[in-house]
């Protein structure tokens, strides 16, 4: 899609330092992991950094995002500090969960990121229960609600289209179709097929595919099914066609996937052809590109600088926050 | 001070919330165009309209999800399940988020959320529409489980399960409703985690909760006319649990029987009496008795149902056989 928007140098250096930050971010935790400095499991988004960097930065301060495991491109994307984000991955104290969470559940309420959530599906029904909120208190707001193909599968996928069309409540219902849930490809999974956009219509809820690898579509997209949901007409849901390039998690040795067709979809990096088509249109320049490298460089190294120097959370916080007062 | 049954003390409680603050509201299938399967919330469609009181569709996960978002945003929900056979439906929901989104996100995270339901059987409604799974949630840390045997507790109890910042189960017995009890006209309540002591005696001491509180006084009075003193603890409160109470009844008589309607394999009376043997192993003239539901499925037949469920005679057995009394 050609995106009908003319954008300016100071956007397209954004958008690109943005997704180049979730990028290295990402290619930096994988070497982590192997170092044994991140534990448990590890999803990286690398190849779907059009998405989150396409949809997050048009929300508002007050709107909420809720988004499954493989969370650190949203999580950047909505700001929370690259320190912040690394230092949970290493369990330490300084962690936007405190250590508590991990890779899985990175947290910052002040910032409306509202979970990671490592259980398929399951924030499904919470993002339609914060929109809830939103409809009940007659806030101007609204809740973007990610997940992926292999969430379309779980009852609550359907229970929560249900609920937010009967109520005609403020979500974005946002699916990140990167073809597989795990190692299942998604024909396997969803007699439908794996366009899964037309799920919506069932629940009568205004539905488009777009193409997740290129970042203005994702961008445009977004900003138009924002309008819509702020208009208090109900839900609306967007299926975004991507690909990661690694394994599920760090344990994945990808025996379900064939290298021919991972090749096929780096071709579509979405950072070079996002910087290909910028440069071309002359709004980003190789200085630019260069700048922005050194700077990311530098802040993804200096979190995991932080992170490695931070203290684990101290052992009397076992307790904390079971309950609230 | 005022009679009146278990089913109204629970309607004014919920009444009063819903007055008193804005954020309280109810959710739950056929609560409000039918007025309650159990007739608990009759008339407040009418009086609180269908924003506040919300008729939900069949969707048991989708609609807890939706209460913990709605209180993640402010809101204050009181969700009802009509019956806690279907809770399993939404036990990922309460487990898996309600109870941990706050531990997870370092207390970020403040879910205000009661979810009422109807518990127990005898009513010859066969296997998965006659069964007890509280002892269960009470395992969960994150989750406070609350079962009122009469009104003056039911009404006390459910005001601090409405004011109380956590994800409360407040369980109502399918055949307690109709019990009448005294009320006090002016507002009182009970703090979460206190048994009370319903019958004092210095013989034995009975651990109970929820309508086995009743049978358990059967037992107590049948054992009055032979000179036998019993004291009857109610528990009230699974999770917090009140230790105190027990230990103390229980160093004082020397002899404990628990009694509890749900499965005796696995059942929650189990940890009671590890706690009593922890804690008064030297004040016990003999190994404590628990006297539980008959590990089937619940039968129709009404002789095969009776057959199933704690008795006064099943108590009373069991004390002649434990302590000859």
């Amino acid at each position: 899609m050609t995106p009908s928007t003319k954008i300016d140098n100071g956007l397209a250096t954004e958008l690109f330092e943005l997704m180049l930050l979730i990028r290295r971010f990402e290619e930096e935790s994988a070497r982590l992991y192997m170092l044994g400095k991140i534990k448990g499991f590890l999803h990286l988004y690398i190849g779907e950094e059009a998405v989150a960097a396409g949809a997050i930065p048009p929300l508002r301060k007050n709107d909420y995002i809720l988004t499954h495991y493989r969370d650190h491109g949203h999580a950047l994307a909505r700001g929370l500090e690259p320190k912040s984000i690394m230092a949970e991955l290493m369990g330490k104290e300084t962690g936007c969960s405190g250590g508590k969470g991990g890779s899985m559940h990175l947290f910052d309420t002040e910032k409306g990121f509202m979970g990671g959530y490592a259980i398929v599906g399951g924030q499904m029904p919470i993002a339609t229960g914060l929109a809830l909120a939103i409809k009940q208190r007659g806030e101007d707001r609204a809740v973007a609600c990610f997940f992926g193909d292999g969430a379309v599968n779980e009852g609550e996928f359907h229970e929560a289209l249900n609920l937010a069309a009967l109520w005609k409540l403020p979500v974005l219902f946002f699916l990140e179709n990167n073809l597989y849930g795990m190692g299942t490809h998604v024909e396997r999974s969803r007699a439908g097929g794996k366009d899964i956009f037309d799920a919506a219509s069932a629940y009568k809820i205004p539905a488009k595919q777009i193409n997740g690898m290129d970042i203005l579509d994702v961008r445009e997209t977004t900003i138009d099914a924002l309008n819509r949901v702020r208009a208090g007409d109900g839900p609306v849901f967007i299926e975004a066609i991507c690909y990661r390039f690694r394994g599920h998690s760090m344990a994945d040795p990808s025996a379900y996937r064939k290298a021919a067709e991972v090749d096929e979809w780096r071709d579509k990096d979405p950072l070079e052809s996002f910087k290909q088509s910028a440069s071309q249109q002359g709004i980003l320049s190789a200085e630019d590109v260069l700048r922005i490298s050194d700077s990311v460089e530098k802040t993804v190294q200096e979190a995991i600088r932080f992170g490695e120097e931070s203290a684990k959370p101290s052992a009397k916080s076992l307790y904390d926050f079971v309950y609230a007062e | 001070m005022t009679e009146i049954t278990l089913r109204d003390a629970v309607s004014k409680g919920l009444r009063e919330a819903l007055d008193q603050d804005d954020s309280v509201f109810l959710m739950g299938e056929d609560i409000g165009a039918y007025a309650g399967a159990y007739v608990v919330t009759k008339g407040f469609f009418d009086e609180y309209g269908p924003d506040r009181i919300r008729d939900t569709p069949i969707s048991e996960s989708g609609v807890v999800g939706a209460a913990i978002g709605a209180a993640m945003g402010g809101m204050r929900p009181i969700v009802e399940i009509m019956t806690v056979n279907f809770m399993l439906l939404a036990m990922d929901q309460i487990v898996n988020h309600a109870a941990k989104l706050r531990y997870m996100s370092n207390g970020q995270i403040t879910i205000p959320m009661v979810i009422r339901t109807v518990t127990g059987g005898g009513a010859a409604l066969g296997a998965t529409h006659s069964q007890m799974f509280e002892g269960w949630f009470a395992s969960v840390p994150g989750l406070k489980v609350v079962l009122p045997s009469d009104p003056y507790d039911a009404l006390g109890l459910l005001r601090s399960c409405i004011s109380d910042n956590n994800p409360v189960i407040f369980s109502e017995h399918a055949l307690l409703y109709n019990v009448t009890g005294d009320v006090p006209d002016e507002e009182y309540t009970i703090p979460l985690g206190s048994a009370s002591v319903k019958r004092e005696g210095a013989d034995v001491t009975i651990i109970a909760y929820s309508r086995m509180v009743h049978v358990a006084l059967e037992a107590a009075d049948a054992l009055s006319t032979k000179g036998v003193s019993v004291e009857v603890i109610d528990l009230r409160t699974l999770r917090p649990l009140d230790v105190d109470t027990i230990v103390e009844s229980v160093k004082k008589t020397g002899r404990a029987v628990v009694v509890e309607e749900t499965w005796k394999t696995g059942g929650f009376a189990g940890e009671i009496v590890s706690i009593i043997q922890e804690e008064a192993f030297d004040y016990l003239d003999g190994p404590v008795v628990r006297v539980g539901g008959i590990d089937v499925p619940t039968p129709y037949a009404e002789d095969l149902e009776a057959a199933v469920i704690p008795t006064s005679e099943r108590i009373l057995d069991a004390l002649d056989k434990g302590f000859g009394l």
